[in-house]
């Protein structure tokens, strides 16, 4: 490793040193994808982020994919409900690694104001492992952008070595999740038990 | 079973022999441009649709199970997420039903504040779908950058007085819950006033595109006899011809006292519908100024209303606004409790996308994807909780 | 100042229920009452006579209902109805005014509503109301969508979510839910999946619930609540 103040004095000479870990972490990180991607009315919002005033270009996020196989964000914007959610593990599988979600809203996070609904899914996390989420009903734009660079700050500490590596250096790590089936009245299974179990807690 | 992505099949002439192939192709949910999760069943024969079944669903949300499970009150804020662009119609929507329901009045200035409230709504609602319709036709980005520009700045209007930009929750049965101060009135009336030399420059850029005149004029065009007959309303409505705005009709409201026009169409086709859109807005803005004007002070909730604990006595009632999407209605039966025994909404993009099929059978495959953003569904509303 | 305008109608509804019975013999209609301010009445048609009533309504030169704007379906599980009736009764000799209160059972049963305008002449609503012989086995209604095509998309959505088949219907699938799913969720006595949804200190009947949930080795450290 080289020492901050060299690296300092080297780089008024105009010379940058950096390790390849920070230079493939610095790009990563500056060019997340997102898929076009809305589910409901937080989608609006997502999309008011994207546009002129909030402008998420600003963050190199901005190159949003209609294609899955094209992009390596996918930002649950909305209500999942039952009839959509083996659709969104499927297109999450169709991702290529190195993979992110963005849960953004209530409903996205828990079902929200609908989560007394028969058919409303009560959080993605239940079959996809969530890096960020933003609460919210809808969660402003700002709010999009801060979690953008919550995840770009994710990607900038992640190692390349360790437990910790990218998703993409890590073969034990499951690319593609089980996709459920439509059953008589709820999802087949409810949740993916690898993913997500219910809390315990216990009072005392 | 999810649906399947593609699948070929026979065609087959009148006596059963195979005279070719036809490729059956599930279009959405996820597509960007069926305008958020809905998909179609499309045939096709070449680049031409011979069969389309729209499939819904995938943003069921269980609106009117919820409804019928809360309290009157409770409801208002969900009906802001029936069509989120217009949350501020929805909620007119509902509480003008609850107080024909309850027979409840409300005061002056607050009426003037609803209709200055859903004439902005309607002004950004036009304006995003008219960014999102040539969005489709391929223009990509651009004029919805411009649309988005102005829209940000009515919802800055909304964000003042409710402290939301898109879910208000604004209007109470007997009036609206704060009322707007002087400075904001003057924005407005400034927002108003420039609202027309941006249209001006929208119309400038698009009315005689020449992409935009060749995707748009004679496609799809629907007569006055399919267009009732299917309950089509709103601006669709009124491309094919047909004088039927509620403003008018039911002159809910305060609306018999502004002087505007209802725009009418000819062929009921896709420039039809745009034409519809821009020229809606221009009125829009002439009701918006006469409201300004006249906006007189005093109280903007009624007195005797009741929010909390309101039990309507048992009865029934239906009523319904001009939305900027078309009619929409909502059905209460009280049963004397504190919740509604039925509640049901008449979402103007769910009936509307009834002859979706009709509209697309014989055009190409691209066509149809301007059709779907011609229609202007929002399927919170379609769905019932009920976007892009 | 009222905000909604009372709906002008050419006729009363007794006059358009007295055309119609005239017009197709053997057809009763009842007029249901409606006590809200807005007072909007129905009419109940027979099942078996609703479309050739459905094509009246459209038809007929001064009614013109040419548009179907609402349909909906509402369902009404068998009860006990508590009504008051007034009656005159003798009280230690005085006539007098007394609230009596007379139970009746409803039979249950599933209901369908149609709101008709006329674009043409603009006028409305007419409520249409039909209603099935119960909520199990019969729960057959003709389908008006022959007579407005408007009325298809949201028939099916009545059959998806209330069970009511609707005969004559061009494309009577489920619409909003999925097609393998069973049961008909808007009806009253739908029972929801069990979707225990996680709350971060449960504590009274969530916490019942989520006990339930808990994985097998977990359950045995929840630990009865001891009372301080
Ligand atoms: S969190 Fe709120 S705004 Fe977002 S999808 Fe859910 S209901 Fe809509």
């Amino acid at each position: 490793m080289i020492e901050e103040g060299l690296k300092n004095e080297l780089q008024k000479q105009g010379v940058y040193v950096t390790s390849l870990q920070e230079l493939y972490n610095w790009g990563r990180a500056n060019s997340v994808w997102p898929l076009t991607f809305g589910l409901a009315c937080c989608a609006i919002e997502m999309m008011a982020a994207s546009m002129s005033r909030f402008d998420l270009a600003r963050f190199g996020a901005e190159v949003f994919r209609p294609s899955p196989r094209q992009a390596d964000l996918m930002i649950v914007a909305g209500t999942v409900t039952k009839k959509m959610a083996p659709l969104v593990v499927r297109l999450y599988n169709q991702m290529p690694e190195p993979k992110y979600v963005i849960a953004m809203g209530a409903c996205a996070i828990s079902g929200g104001p609908f989560k007394q609904g028969y058919n409303v899914l009560k959080g993605i996390d239940r079959y996809l492992p969530v890096d960020v989420a933003i609460p919210g009903c809808p969660p402003r734009p700002e709010a999009l952008i801060h979690a953008i660079m919550t995840l770009q700050e994710k990607i900038r500490n992640q190692k390349l070595t360790g437990p910790d590596r990218p998703r993409h250096l890590n073969a034990e790590i499951e690319g593609e999740y089980p996709v459920p089936a439509y059953g008589k009245h709820d999802l087949e299974p409810p949740k993916n038990p690898d993913v997500w179990q219910p809390p315990t807690m216990t009072r005392t | 079973m999810p649906p399947k992505s593609f699948e070929v099949k026979p065609k087959l002439d009148e006596s059963g022999a195979s005279i070719g192939e036809l490729l059956e192709i599930s279009m959405g949910p996820h597509h960007p441009s069926t305008h958020g999760v809905f998909r179609m069943d499309v045939v096709l024969d070449g680049e031409k649709v011979v069969k389309l079944k729209p499939v819904c669903g995938y943003l069921h949300r269980n609106h009117e199970k919820i409804g019928e499970n809360i309290s009157y009150l409770a409801s208002m804020p969900y009906t802001d997420r029936l069509d989120y662009f217009c949350s501020m119609t929805n909620n007119w929507a509902y509480a003008l039903t609850i107080e024909k329901l309850a027979g409840l009045a409300v005061p002056e200035r607050a009426e003037y504040i609803r209709v200055i409230m859903a004439e902005l709504t309607r002004l950004q609602n036009h304006t995003s779908l008219i960014g999102f319709f040539v969005h489709d036709m391929g223009a990509l980005g651009t004029p919805l950058m411009y649309a988005f520009r102005e829209r940000e700045k009515i919802l800055d209007l909304f964000e003042e007085v409710s402290g939301a930009r898109m879910m208000c929750n604004y209007m109470r049965f007997g009036g609206v819950r704060v009322d707007v101060n002087d400075e904001w009135i003057a924005r407005t009336k400034q927002l108003v006033a420039n609202y027309g030399r941006f249209l001006d420059e929208f119309e400038t850029f698009l009315n005689q595109n020449e992409i935009l005149l060749a995707r748009t004029q004679g496609v799809s065009p629907l007569t006055k006899e399919q267009a009732v007959n299917a309950s089509l309303t709103g601006p669709l409505l009124r491309a094919a011809g047909v004088n039927y705005d509620v403003r008018k009709v039911d002159k809910y409201g305060i609306y018999s006292r502004f002087d505007f026009k209802v725009p009418l169409g000819e062929h009921g086709d896709l420039y039809d519908r745009y034409m519809m859109r821009v020229l809606e807005m221009r009125e829009s803005i002439k009701i918006l100024n006469q409201a300004l004007r006249d906006i007189p002070a005093g109280p903007v909730m009624d007195p005797k209303a009741k929010l909390r604990g309101f039990r309507p006595k048992p009865g029934e009632v239906y009523g319904r606004i001009e939305s900027p999407k078309g009619e929409l209605g909502f059905y209460i039966i009280s049963d004397g409790g504190p919740n509604p025994y039925r509640y049901r909404v008449r979402p103007p993009s769910f009936i509307n996308i009834t002859i979706l099929e009709d509209m697309c059978l014989g055009h190409r495959v691209a066509d149809v994807i301007v059709i779907l953003g011609s229609v202007d569904i929002v399927l919170g509303e379609v769905d019932r909780c009920q976007p892009i | 100042m009222v905000s909604w305008v009372p709906d002008k109608k050419l006729e009363t509804l007794e006059q358009i229920k007295l055309r119609i019975e005239s017009a197709l013999p053997l057809t009763k209609l009842d007029i249901l009452p409606n006590e809200c301010p807005a007072g909007e009445r129905s009419l109940v048609v027979d099942a078996g006579r609703g479309l050739a009533v459905a094509k009246f309504l459209r038809d007929d030169a001064q009614l013109k209902l040419d548009y179907c704007s609402n349909v909906t379906g509402i369902d009404w599980p068998e009860a006990k109805i508590k009504t008051k009736v007034k009656k005159k009764m003798l009280v230690e000799g005085v006539e007098k005014e007394v609230e009596e209160i007379v139970e009746t059972l409803r039979s249950g049963h599933l209901e369908v509503v149609y709101h008709l305008y006329s674009m043409e002449l603009k006028h409305g609503p007419i409520v249409l109301r039909m209603r099935t012989a119960n909520r199990t086995d019969q729960t057959h209604l003709p389908s008006l969508t022959p007579v407005w095509r408007g009325a298809e998309f949201q028939e099916r959505e009545i059959y998806d979510l209330y069970g009511v088949i609707f005969d004559g219907h061009p494309d009577l699938r489920r619409i909003l839910m999925w097609d393998e799913f069973v049961g008909f969720p808007m009806r009253r006595d739908y029972v929801e999946p069990d979707d225990f949804e996680y709350e971060p200190t449960p504590h009274d009947e969530v916490l019942v619930e989520a006990k339930k949930h808990y994985p097998v080795e977990a359950k045995a450290e929840v630990k009865p609540e001891v009372k301080a």
